[in-house]
């Protein structure tokens, strides 16, 4: 197992360094002199000069490369050509928000899209069956952006029922500890708060998690359809056993590995959809701080948030890789 | 006798060819057939729906303005007045020109270097599947943003950055595919015969290759049109007054309060037309390679 993990951490390495440089290019191929672009036409010599220091862009590339690297590993993502502080420290609230929000949605997509997969699968060829693959398969085909856009209307502008943007109650908020609200409000015991957090994580939480609901949902059903042909689960009927035991028990444990493949690969995406529901519900974001970002040409911005993002989404696939082993023993890697 | 019932097996055998089996298919599936007949509808839309509509794409007139639907306007009007059934006919034009055509471009670039990759394998293979890992590392509309921000906004330039995004998927694909023909008896032999290499990929190869990209063209056409439509609503992809339909709903989101239908349209005229292509890629996937399904 942990000959398994150190190898999997190596295979990471090239990668890891080819996102590096991606994301290194994105000043350095800008058309033009980037330090122009940064700043504008109306920027005088000296500040443009001032910034192509600042931003190493005299050297030749390998060795700007080589000091971007250094920076990297120094725990330096470089500083805000905005704000002027070191994005290090400025991105830990943002990064806070998206995880929270992104733990959030994939809870629901798991909760949900598992169970109406299973009770698709159940009663197959059943309307509730029909009807489940049908909302799953106009879920998969929804645009994130519109869907957010239409809940808004809805249920925050219409009925009232959920806030339309933000993170918590600004007139009443609590103070940050983690930055991640849920785990603050209950540190603090603002319990009302705690709701007040949940309810301003709906909104953003369902658009993020119905691409992910409707192919776990597609994904548990055919799964267990197939694991409910097996020979076991005839057996495990033909005792007598109620059919909740056998699905729950039986069934679901031997259908886990295409669905949890599934999860895992659906969190990484979850990732890049959160930057279009956080602009949509001003969601405080690693997803809107890139997207602010982009707004003020704040390059160095851009390129730490996709780093940081792309980094978090290349974890998360090597955890999936590492939990295949644990859930399924017969599972062996060479 | 004997002989006369092989002479009509053989025959039978002839007259149902992989295409014509793959399309009996694809006809027996009723939502694949409903996905083909959105595409031509969209697809029909943007090809004629322009030289019928009722306005142009920037006949204003702010007498009119933010007018719910009606008999005159049936999508109503945004808020120059421009009528919003008009913009989205001319609209499916954009997105599916993008979408068509970013998929195109990926699919023969990775089609290309996934053939050559799995056809001469060693470091050359190496290279090219590691390019293709660092590409599928980032989630893709990340890597479009990282792209497009190099580049600069426009609708041309996002088109690129998707295909660009999209074509280790085609790679990857295609080079697994390749792996396993190239093993072929016909291969070895045309090999063996002195056949030259870029002979043998591009007239026994790739076309023994191509259904699984055909299934994942359409599919991605799907994604590339929601991807396209993202990079717009980030002000990243087509600019005003451009009607495409993801800057259509950007430009309308300040109305969302007072004029909803300006949001509702273009929204559902992405997802009819997404909904469209998955279905009838689901479709073809089960006509042409029922193996991809898992």
């Amino acid at each position: 197992m942990l000959h398994y993990i150190g190898k999997r951490v190596l295979h990471l390495i090239p990668v890891l360094l080819g996102m590096t440089f991606i994301v290194f290019l994105i000043i350095r191929a800008i058309p033009g002199d980037p330090a122009q672009v940064i700043l504008g036409q109306q920027a005088t010599a000296e500040a443009t000069a001032a910034l192509r220091t600042k931003l190493g862009l005299d050297n030749p590339w390998y060795i700007q490369y080589f000091d971007y690297l250094k920076g990297l590993l120094t725990g330096d993502l470089g500083e805000s050509l905005r704000t002027r502080q070191p994005i290090t420290t400025e991105v830990w609230p943002y990064l806070a928000a998206t995880i929270e929000l992104a733990f959030f949605a994939m809870l629901l997509a798991v909760i949900i899209g598992m169970n109406a997969g299973i009770i698709s699968a159940w009663f197959q060829n059943s309307w509730f069956d029909y009807i489940a693959m049908v909302v799953a398969l106009i879920g998969v085909s929804m645009p994130v952006f519109w869907l957010g856009l239409m809940e808004q209307w809805a249920f925050s502008i219409n009925l009232g029922w959920f806030p339309t943007s933000g993170r918590e109650e600004v007139r009443d908020p609590v103070a940050a500890i983690t930055h991640f609200y849920l785990i603050d409000t209950l540190i603090h015991g603002r319990f009302d708060q705690f709701l007040v957090t949940i309810k301003h994580l709906i909104l953003p939480g369902a658009a993020l998690a119905t691409i992910p609901m409707a192919i776990i949902a597609r994904m548990t059903r055919s799964s267990m359809l197939e694991v409910m042909r097996s020979d076991f689960i005839r057996t495990a009927r033909a005792k007598g056993q109620k059919m909740i035991v056998v699905i729950y028990k039986h069934a679901l444990k031997n259908a886990l590995i295409p669905i949890l493949t599934i999860i895992g690969l659906q969190t990484g995406l979850l990732l890049g959809g959160a930057i279009l529901t956080e602009t949509i519900f001003s969601w405080p974001g690693i997803g809107r701080y890139i997207y602010e970002a982009i707004g003020y040409r704040d390059y160095t911005v851009i390129q730490s948030g996709i780093l940081i993002v792309a980094f978090l989404f290349v974890m998360i696939n090597l955890i999936v890789d590492i939990l295949y082993t644990v859930i399924d023993k017969r599972i062996k890697y060479n | 006798m004997v002989s006369n019932s092989m002479e009509m097996t053989a025959k039978e055998v002839k007259a149902v060819g992989p295409w014509k089996e793959a399309w009996r298919s694809f006809k027996k599936s009723k939502a694949a057939l409903v996905g083909a007949a959105i595409v031509l509808f969209f697809v029909f839309l943007a090809v004629f729906g322009p030289l019928f509509v009722p306005q142009g794409i920037n006949d204003q007139n702010l007498s009119v303005r933010l007018l719910p639907p009606s008999s005159e306007y049936w999508f109503g009007t945004d808020d120059f007045g421009r009528d919003i059934f008009s913009r989205i006919v001319h609209g499916a034009r954009i997105s599916l020109a993008v979408g068509f055509l970013s998929v195109i471009l990926s699919a023969v670039v990775g089609s290309f270097l996934g053939m050559i990759a799995g056809y001469y394998g060693r470091w050359i293979d190496t290279i090219i599947s590691r390019i293709f890992d660092i590409m599928l590392a980032f989630p893709s509309i990340l890597l479009a943003i990282a792209i497009v921000s190099i580049l600069g906004p426009s609708l041309q330039n996002a088109l690129i950055a998707i295909a660009i995004i999209n074509i280790p998927n085609f790679g990857r694909l295609i080079r697994s595919k390749v792996l396993s023909v190239k093993e072929e008896e016909y291969i070895v032999a045309a090999r063996a015969i002195g056949m030259k290499d870029a002979r043998i990929l591009f007239r026994h190869v790739l076309p023994n290759s191509l259904s699984p990209v055909i299934v994942q063209g359409t599919l991605a056409i799907a994604t590339a049109i929601i991807e396209a439509a993202a990079l717009s609503f980030l002000g990243l992809g087509a600019t005003a007054p451009q009607p495409e339909w993801g800057k259509m709903l950007s430009d309308a989101r300040i109305h969302i309060m007072t004029a909803p239908w300006t949001i509702l349209f273009p929204g559902i005229a992405i997802m009819l037309t997404v909904l469209g292509f998955n279905l009838m890629g689901d479709g073809l996937r089960d006509a042409l390679d029922p193996k991809m399904k898992n």
